[in-house]
């Protein structure tokens, strides 16, 4: 029988490594961190966060950027380093990773409803079988304005039923 | 082999920061708002890539030199862009179709260099093509509107296209460092790319209704250090800050 996986590998891995991890009062101390642009979606949820690693009194945060350009990377790491501070732990360092190359793929079911609440159209990649729909009202007629939004990851939309214009996360 | 990864990272660095520098000049001037985003938006990816790219070679050189330092610190001379990037914006014609020879040429180059058995370029690779595809989906759509839309866009769109055209002979020649990591699989060759290119280009030409120049002249000098008078002055402007204040940061 063939198996439809419903996740990516990249994704089961990286969900793995949260699950699997012996420090999940830090993941959970890092869900209250988000993307300055997208302040209701956090790190996890958008697929930025990767892994959290402890040697001794250092704790290395590993985060993939979204574009190469994305200049919001310098604040996360900042709030990410804010929100530790209260550990026992001396020091901490965020490392932002080439690989795994981030995708719109490891933005978990809940950050893609949140986008949709905070009127974002979440990505519709094919695997998902979903089309591109206003976050107002719903409706699939919808048409480009432009490839780009207000940040590199989002395009520019207008429903055409609710004719309201609305930013889309691009899929990539 | 390893001053000329260095020299091919800095090279590679170049070609996106200065097209990149260059395309920002749009903001706040391009013919509408959405343009204005998605130009700015383009040229902040191309910054980006300039950034791992100087990243990696800042690292191999180990002299104590930054990413910024690379950026801000040297003259025209030390530049080894290709011209095809550092040439005046032009009018918003001029600009989409050299987006168009440049964005085709990435893409292709991009697809193999994923491939490279060096590691970080093939993981720097693997982040820019996803942005390039993007580019290039972007720039054939405004060549093919422009040139398949009015009398007078059609016109300007034929003639940006013959100001650009003598450039884009540049990007197919290796330099010799370049050879060598070719032989090495390292970097790609990127002579060997040509048919393909122009094969693409012809199609998107062909339904824009536009006609491929001839190829009657050709500038080079790029990779040596060797530049239109248009680099130093946009260097001067680029480097302003860094140059007056030595060492500034925000």
């Amino acid at each position: 029988m063939e198996t439809i996986p419903l996740v990516t590998e990249a994704q089961r891995e990286r969900q793995l490594r949260r699950s699997s991890s012996r420090l999940p009062e830090l993941w959970a101390l890092l869900d209250a961190v988000s993307d300055p642009e997208i302040p209701v979606v956090s790190l996890w949820d958008l697929g930025i966060l990767q892994d959290i690693k402890a040697d001794e009194d250092k704790l290395t945060v590993e985060i993939t950027p979204t574009y190469s350009g994305c200049p919001a990377m310098a604040e996360i790491a900042v709030e990410i380093e804010k929100a530790l501070a209260a550990t026992d732990y001396r020091e901490v360092e965020v490392v932002s990773l080439l690989t795994p190359t981030w995708t719109t793929d490891f933005m978990s079911s809940q950050g893609r409803e949140k986008l949709r609440e905070y009127g974002i159209a979440p990505p519709a990649p094919k695997s998902l079988a979903e089309k591109i729909s206003c976050p107002q009202c719903r409706s699939e007629e919808v048409e480009l304005i432009s490839e780009f939004g207000s940040t590199a990851c989002k395009a520019l939309y207008r429903c055409s039923d609710c004719l309201e214009p609305f930013d889309y996360f691009k899929c990539i | 082999m390893s001053q000329p990864l260095i020299d091919y990272c800095i090279a590679q660095g170049d070609d996106a920061l200065i097209f990149g520098q260059r395309m920002t000049e749009w903001c706040y001037s391009a013919p509408f708002l959405e343009e204005d985003l998605a130009l700015a938006n383009v040229a902040l990816d191309l910054i980006g890539r300039a950034q791992m790219f100087y990243d990696y070679a800042a690292e191999l050189a180990d002299d104590g030199r930054s990413a910024d330092d690379i950026a801000f610190l040297r003259d025209a001379r030390s530049y080894t862009n290709l011209l095809i990037n550092e040439l005046p914006r032009g009018d918003f014609a001029f600009s989409m179709a050299r987006f168009l020879i440049v964005d085709t040429f990435n893409v292709l180059y991009l697809e193999q260099l994923v491939n490279s058995a060096d590691e970080r370029i093939a993981a720097i690779a693997a982040k820019a093509i996803k942005e390039s595809r993007y580019h290039l989906r972007r720039s054939s759509d405004w060549v093919i509107r422009l040139g398949d839309g009015t009398e007078e866009s059609h016109e300007k769109m034929q003639k940006g296209l013959e100001e650009v055209w003598g450039y884009h002979k540049e990007l197919f020649i290796a330099t010799a460092g370049e050879r060598e990591l070719i032989a090495n699989n390292i970097a790609v060759d990127r002579e060997s790319l040509y048919s393909q290119w122009s094969d693409q280009i012809d199609a998107v030409l062909k339904e824009a209704t536009l006609s491929r120049p001839e190829d009657g002249w050709k500038v080079v000098g790029g990779r040596e250090g060797i530049h239109t008078e248009h680099l130093g002055h946009m260097l001067s402007e680029m480097q302003y800050l860094q140059r007056s204040y030595p060492g500034v940061e925000w």
